[in-house]
């Protein structure tokens, strides 16, 4: 099953997203701590998207699959900035960056889903996909 | 409906921020900043926050404890945080920042420790 939506760049569209993937995640059965980690890595990515990705332009959109297959789940999240490289946030482990207010979503991401990778999306902007396996 | 509500108790000469919601990106972590900054404000920078009732945080919620903590070291005071619920000591421990805060599990504890 799967399903597609797209939302302005807002800050609410953050909850909504994470509404609308909670509300995917029960109608395909998935349990509760794997909706856990779905619901933080959605919040975490579709904010990147509005913030560091589109930058608050409404008139640009974050548009968002979810996927629900064999293997588990399956979520993308475009946004139509400038482009995003991950190696350019620094680590936010480091001690010389624990006490920064900010940059740690990817960290969250990549802890909370198997796979997590960007890539540039069709016309520009960034694609996040990421991965949960199911365990059997 | 607020994401979050944040209510204040005084122990001695330490103020206790019950908050209770989200802590989250927009509204959760600005309530958090503007509660922060007034107690500074009043002169108050000995700060116990509650977090037992925090039902979700996420990477900017986590980032304002951060502000806060660094916000009130900066006015000579101390921040320390209470009842934090498995899924955020499941954060800080990712981030490497229970090495950062003070915790405790029991408010006697955390009150004592300021003395």
């Amino acid at each position: 099953m799967e399903e597609s939506f797209s939302l302005p760049s807002r800050i609410e569209s953050v909850d909504e997203a994470a509404t609308k993937a909670d509300e995917f995640a029960k109608r395909a059965g998935l349990g509760d701590d794997f909706i856990a980690s779905i619901d933080l890595a959605v919040r975490e990515s579709v904010a990147n998207a509005v913030k560091h990705g589109n930058k608050f332009d409404e008139s640009k959109s974050v548009d968002i699959k979810l996927i629900r297959n064999e293997n588990g789940f399956e979520m993308l999240v475009i946004d139509h900035g400038n482009g995003f490289d991950p190696d350019d946030v620094p680590d936010p482990t480091d001690p010389a960056n624990l006490l920064k207010a900010s940059g740690r979503g990817i960290l969250f991401m990549r802890a909370f889903m198997d796979v997590v990778e960007w890539t540039e999306a069709d016309g520009g902007g960034t694609l996040v996909r990421m991965i949960k396996l199911q365990q059997t | 409906m607020s994401d979050i509500n944040i209510s204040e108790r005084q122990a001695g000469d330490v103020t206790i921020l019950d908050l209770e919601g989200k802590v989250t990106i927009g509204e959760g972590s600005v309530a958090l900043r503007n509660a922060i900054r007034r107690l500074l404000g009043e002169g108050k920078t000995k700060i116990l926050l509650n977090l037992g009732s925090v039902g979700y945080i996420d990477s900017s919620g986590i980032g304002e404890l951060v502000s806060s903590f660094t916000a009130v070291n900066k006015e000579g005071g101390t921040l320390k945080l209470l009842n934090l619920t498995q899924k955020i000591q499941d954060l800080l421990a990712i981030t490497k920042l229970l090495t950062v805060f003070d915790v405790f599990d029991d408010e006697a504890s955390a009150l004592a420790s300021f003395n």
